[in-house]
């Protein structure tokens, strides 16, 4: 890189680039927060869905699961989990209810967290609505 | 050292080599966990102890680049830095910060954590990378505010270089993109689309403005070539990041319930975002081999070359192997991601910031430039373990993941999560014991600091 490419038509690049990508990116923003309500399932946000979320959050589910495929490695996709217990909510509060406290022997565990049964009603109905959003056909089958 | 100033930097490299320590053992921890389902059950269940490992690399790294600004925006600027007290408490601040949310994850449950502080007040707790409370979010915002204040007073006062512009920049954009940390809808959708504004425009944006500037100025001090020559490539390599990677953004947004369009914009601009840093690879070696004079700090040189190399294979290379929509819809969320995440992360700002302190540390222990023989070769020692067992982690990552992806998403009868995983357990431990040797590495580079002290400076005739 020498001769006619100078220092200051780099640094112009630079900033030019930065600045209308990101301008891009933003009018790209506004036009998927246009579309979302298409794909994402917000009819079905209800105080309970809500409430299970910041379940979810506070007891770092996250931590072992992926949602969507985010997360961590660990442990079942949970994305799609109402859907690979045959659309049961009854068996997903079943299943997180019956944990041992001190775990499995020598299987990957997970905590006892003593959830009230509106608390697990909640997180059921998160799952409920998650496993509804427009995922593109994401996971390619009931796995996860 | 030219300014006594920089010397606020020390504590924070320490503090940096510390929490880089227990990164890693909770990452051992973790390791085992995957092979010994119940190791340490209920103590310490594998979320804590992986928020632990991830926090703590994060907190390491934000400490190591903090200590780079102090180090040498003095020296680019040719002043003393603004406001020493202030990085010095801040120093404190940020540090009990880090050690009280490390203990308030091993000692209570995450759920008591959250009553705790309070986090029904602003809720932010329990997303991936930001499960600090909020209170503790608050620090950070805070420290990071002081600490933009005194390297930009510090720029402002003194002679403005490219370099110090463009870590200022980076830094500053740090800053701006961790306020979205804090928005935290109930729209799963949205929260996903945002959080990626922190994750995504950190490591494949705005850090790489820092990690750029900080090799441009190792690179201008070992290599002694003309300032005007790196400038002008830290200009092009960071144009090309940012240019590819704010639209790259799109690769997290193919299965996350945004319109289907990412899945062209994702995979188009990200595939292009291995470009910088193959430019920073050949700049890397160009600019050595052109070298006007030798340094004797002969690791610094390492680091700083390895870097380049292993950011192009950790970034580009893994980065590229899964980042097209087609491809990504089987390895989304599974080891293949695990296997980039340490490498990427490992060879660009892990690497960068061990480069910035093999550089400096010599000299904020008194030496003139470098230290003694035998600390060096140690150090070296230390750069081939763990470089090496890094690269041996990812390819047993990616082997488990190749696996994974076809037993559970691919074969025409696929199986479930837990079935997979007991079927790939010998990855699992293969990277266990690499994990190890990458331990070792880690004390040899601590040992490293510690041997041959009281030997003379390595000088550039004694090594030839
Ligand atoms: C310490 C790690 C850990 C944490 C934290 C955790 N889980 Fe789990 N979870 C697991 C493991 C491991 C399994 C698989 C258990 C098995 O198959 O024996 C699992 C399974 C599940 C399943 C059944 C999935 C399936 O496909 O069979 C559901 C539902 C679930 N978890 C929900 C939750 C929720 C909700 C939370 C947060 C309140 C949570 N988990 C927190 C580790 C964890
Ligand atoms: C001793 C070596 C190490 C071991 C055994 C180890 C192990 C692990 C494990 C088991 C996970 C969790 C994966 C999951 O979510 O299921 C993890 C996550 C992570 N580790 Fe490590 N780790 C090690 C070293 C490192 C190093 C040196 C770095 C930094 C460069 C690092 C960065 C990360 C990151 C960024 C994540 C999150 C990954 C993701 O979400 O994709 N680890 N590690
Ligand atoms: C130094 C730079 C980089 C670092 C530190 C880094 C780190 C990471 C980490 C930690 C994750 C996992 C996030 C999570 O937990 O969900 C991730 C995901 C991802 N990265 Fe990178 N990355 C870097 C650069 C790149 C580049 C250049 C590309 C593309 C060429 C890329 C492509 C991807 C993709 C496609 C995913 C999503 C994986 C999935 O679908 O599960 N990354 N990266
Ligand atoms: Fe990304």
């Amino acid at each position: 890189m020498s001769g006619t490419f100078t220092k200051s038509m780099a640094r112009n690049i630079f900033y030019g680039g930065a600045v209308f990508f990101f301008l891009l990116f933003v009018a790209l923003t506004f036009d998927t927060t246009r579309a979302l309500p298409k794909y994402d399932n917000r009819g079905a946000i209800t105080p309970e869905v809500a409430l299970g979320k910041r379940i979810w959050e506070e007891n770092d589910c996250i931590g072992c699961h992926t949602l969507l495929g985010e997360g961590a490695y660990f442990a079942p996709e949970l994305g799609n989990v109402y859907t690979r217990y045959g659309n049961s909510k009854e068996a997903i509060m079943a299943f997180i209810k019956s944990r041992p406290k001190e775990g499995i022997p020598g299987r990957r565990s997970m905590p006892q967290f003593n959830f009230s049964d509106e608390q697990l009603n909640a997180l059921a109905e998160f799952l409920k609505y998650t496993s509804e959003i427009d995922t593109a056909g994401w996971p390619p089958n009931v796995q996860g | 050292m030219q300014y006594q100033s920089q010397a606020v930097a020390k504590p924070y490299f320490i503090a940096a080599i510390v929490l880089f320590v227990a990164q890693i053992l909770f990452g051992l921890v973790m390791g085992l966990q995957y092979v010994w389902g119940d190791f340490l059950f209920p103590e310490i269940p594998f979320n804590v102890a992986r928020m632990v490992h991830t926090n703590t690399l994060i907190v390491w790294l934000l400490f190591g680049f903090m200590g780079a600004a102090y180090y040498l925006v003095p020296e680019e600027a040719e002043t003393e830095l603004h406001a020493p007290w202030l990085a010095r408490l801040m120093f404190w601040v940020f540090l009990v910060a880090a050690g009280l949310t490390v203990a308030g994850y091993l000692l209570v449950p995450y759920a008591t954590l959250a009553e705790l502080t309070m986090n029904d007040l602003l809720p932010t707790m329990g997303r991936e990378f930001l499960e600090q409370p909020t209170i503790i979010k608050i620090g950070i915002v805070i420290v990071a505010l002081a600490f933009l204040f005194n390297i930009g007073m510090t720029v402002l006062k003194g002679r403005k270089t490219v370099v110090s512009l463009v870590l200022l920049l980076g830094l500053l954009g740090l800053a701006v993109f961790f306020l979205f940390a804090f928005y935290v809808p109930d729209n799963l959708v949205l929260d996903k689309y945002y959080w990626w504004w922190v994750v995504h425009l950190w490591v494949e944006g705005v850090w790489e403005l820092i990690l750029g500037a900080i090799l441009a100025f190792v690179l201008i001090k070992i290599t002694g070539v003309d300032r005007e020559v790196i400038e002008k490539w830290l200009y092009v390599i960071i144009a090309m990041t940012l240019i590819t990677g704010i639209i790259g953004t799109g690769h997290h947004y193919y299965w996350i319930g945004t319109p289907h369009y990412w899945q062209w914009w994702g995979s188009i601009f990200s595939a292009m975002e291995p470009i910088p840093f193959f430019m920073m690879t050949v700049y890397a070696f160009n600019m050595v081999n052109r070298r006007r004079r030798n340094h004797p700090n002969k690791p610094a040189t390492l680091w700083a070359l390895g870097t380049a190399v292993m950011a192009f294979l950790g970034a580009g290379v893994w980065g590229f192997l899964h980042t097209l929509a087609p491809i990504n819809y089987y390895t989304h969320g599974t080891q293949i991601t695990a296997a980039h995440g340490h490498m990427a992360f490992y060879g660009a700002y892990v690497m960068i910031v061990l480069t910035i302190i093999s550089y400096a540390m010599p000299i904020l222990r008194g030496r003139t430039a470098a230290n003694s023989n035998k600390s060096q070769v140690l150090e070296m020692w230390s750069f081939w373990l763990m470089t090496v067992s890094m690269v041996f982690i990812t390819l047993f990552l990616t082997g488990a993941g190749i696996l994974q992806a076809y037993l559970q998403r691919v074969s025409d009868a696929p199986q479930s999560f837990m079935v997979v995983q007991d079927q790939i357990a010998l990855f699992y431990w293969l990277r266990e014991l690499a994990g190890v040797v990458f331990l070792i590495g880690l004390v040899v580079y601590i040992a490293s600091f510690f041997v041959g002290s009281s030997d003379p400076e390595a000088t550039v005739e004694a090594q030839v």
